[in-house]
């Protein structure tokens, strides 16, 4: 099957399978009586709608191609950074090296994977970011919280813009035998974070008894993550044929990938209430806000590079 | 009009500016809009939280020393913004500098105003200027509506050049009550507080 064809199945699949979630919403929003079902079944059929958008968005810039594809990221970090950054208590005298992370940060890591060099993608953030922002605080003499600010200020940026610019730069992965298909295992790995996720959230509303972390995140169970985790891998493991990956890599691949989505979303949870917010925003209706969706990616994306470019590059 | 959409579509971008009705709902009714002023968005802020039906009939009030000081300027305000100009300087003392809103007001219009007057840092409004105080005595059928404008002193603070893009969210409150006799200072921070209500 070539590639054009396994994206087709893919994208059909993917729309089958939110038809049968819009169908399962409808049928819900008919049976329910009690006003908490009300609220549940809304915020369900709310998340629904909200996947069709972002799959539609996500497919048609895959379509477009890879320019697109990082665009699209890019915009995604720089959403992501507006919601970790409005919730951050900052002075006025950060407002240079905020800008910086906006409108030079950005641009340049996703440029840096336009024209593939690898080397200084992977170091911009962390070094030049790293040393370049507290600089620019610091010329402004102003010395109050300094070390908070700025430490709160480089963890957003390399949350949001670092390790989530790790999505679009597996297309710059040569992997032996996989030449043109690279957008598929960025489609795959999304997948799967994805599926994770969502059914963490089904097994835990259904099966849901033991809490994991009560004070931090205390929507997820030990038996949505079991039934999620899970649920992931053998999804991970189903798609093998549009991976680079046999079938039991394929499944390894997706557990590392799984277990990391976890733990993003349990750090981020930590931030978010270190924060003093439930949601990261409200950009995306149902979910919350841009990190709220992706705050298991941006902890897998990373991981998910570094092995897939590990094991499976020369 | 192509350059409100551009201004609207940037400022919506940047900051979002996403509107919350707290004590009012959106109405056709005749209004004067008055918030905390901080930064150079503040105007497409508000502006853009409005519906596109209400846009149309409210214009935001601005300083004419400064944006009527040249072309470009005079064209983005009149053009992409429909300002009424106000002086802030007073040359001829005998002129009254709110007869421009006076006249956009008996046209039926809405305004939008900044009764501070000039831009502060902080993100609660100091003490307000004594127009709106004239304009409410002068139209006492409009409504009075407050308005906080969240965050935005945060992103385009005083003397910077490029924006910070943070979420700001735009709080409409519940129009202010007409008291009767009530004096010009009273009024005036019963105005203010309306707006510190919202923070």
């Amino acid at each position: 099957m070539i590639a054009q064809d396994k994206f087709f199945w893919l994208t059909g699949g993917i729309a089958a399978i939110l038809l049968v979630a819009s169908i399962a919403g409808w049928l819900l929003g008919l049976r329910v009586k009690s006003e908490n079902g009300r609220a549940v079944v809304d915020n369900l059929n709310a998340r629904v709608r909200a996947w069709w958008i972002m799959v539609v968005v996500f497919a048609v810039a895959f379509l477009l191609g890879k320019v697109a594809t990082i665009v699209m990221f890019a915009l995604v970090s720089f959403f992501a950074l507006r919601e970790f950054l409005t919730l951050t208590p900052t002075r006025g005298s950060d407002h240079r090296a905020l800008s910086l992370a906006f409108f030079i940060l950005i641009p340049v890591q996703y440029y840096l994977i336009g024209i593939e060099w690898y080397a200084l993608f992977s170091i911009f953030v962390p070094v030049y970011g790293f040393l370049l922002l507290p600089s620019l605080s610091a010329l402004t003499q102003d010395a109050e919280h300094f070390l908070e600010r700025n430490a709160k200020i480089h963890w957003g940026v390399m949350v949001t813009i670092y390790c989530i610019s790790h999505v679009p730069a597996l297309l710059l992965l040569d992997i032996p035998g996989y030449a043109g298909q690279n957008a598929l295992l960025l489609f795959y790995m999304l997948l799967v974070v994805q599926m994770s996720d969502v059914l963490q959230y089904v097994f835990g509303k259904i099966f849901g008894k033991t809490k994991i972390a009560p004070v931090v995140s205390p929507s997820k169970t030990v038996e949505g993550f079991v039934g999620g985790a899970a649920g992931a891998t053998l999804i991970g493991a189903g798609m093998w044929w549009i991976t680079p990956f046999t079938p039991l890599q394929a499944a390894g691949m997706a557990f590392v990938t799984v277990l990391m989505g976890f733990l993003g979303g349990l750090v981020l949870s930590a931030v978010k209430r270190s924060l003093g917010a439930k949601d990261w925003g409200t950009m995306i209706k149902g979910h919350g806000g841009m990190m709220d969706r992706m705050d298991s990616v941006s902890f897998a994306a990373p991981i998910f590079f570094h092995l897939t470019r590990y094991f499976f590059t020369p | 009009m192509w350059l409100s959409k551009l201004l609207i579509g940037l400022v919506r971008i940047l900051v979002g500016a996403s509107p919350r009705w707290v004590g009012s709902t959106p109405s056709q009714a005749q209004r004067i809009y008055f918030a905390n002023h901080s930064s150079h968005i503040d105007t497409v802020a508000l502006w853009s939280a409005l519906p596109p039906d209400l846009r149309t009939r409210t214009r935001p009030v601005a300083a004419a020393d400064y944006w009527n000081r040249d072309a470009i300027r005079r064209y983005v305000s009149l053009k992409g913004l429909n300002v009424v100009f106000i002086e802030r300087t007073r040359a001829d003392h005998s002129a009254d500098p709110l007869q421009p809103l006076v006249e956009a007001l008996e046209r039926g219009d809405s305004l939008i105003v900044f009764p501070e007057g000039t831009r502060h840092m902080q993100a609660l409004p100091g003490p307000f200027k004594a127009g709106l105080f004239h304009l409410a005595a002068r139209f006492p059928d409009v409504e009075l509506v407050p308005v906080y404008l969240e965050n935005l002193h945060r992103c385009m603070p005083k003397g910077t050049v490029f924006p910070v893009p943070l979420i700001c969210t735009v709080r409409f409150g519940a129009a202010l009550s007409r008291i009767a006799n009530e004096s010009k200072a009273a009024f005036l921070e019963r105005a203010r507080e309306a707006v510190v209500e919202l923070a």
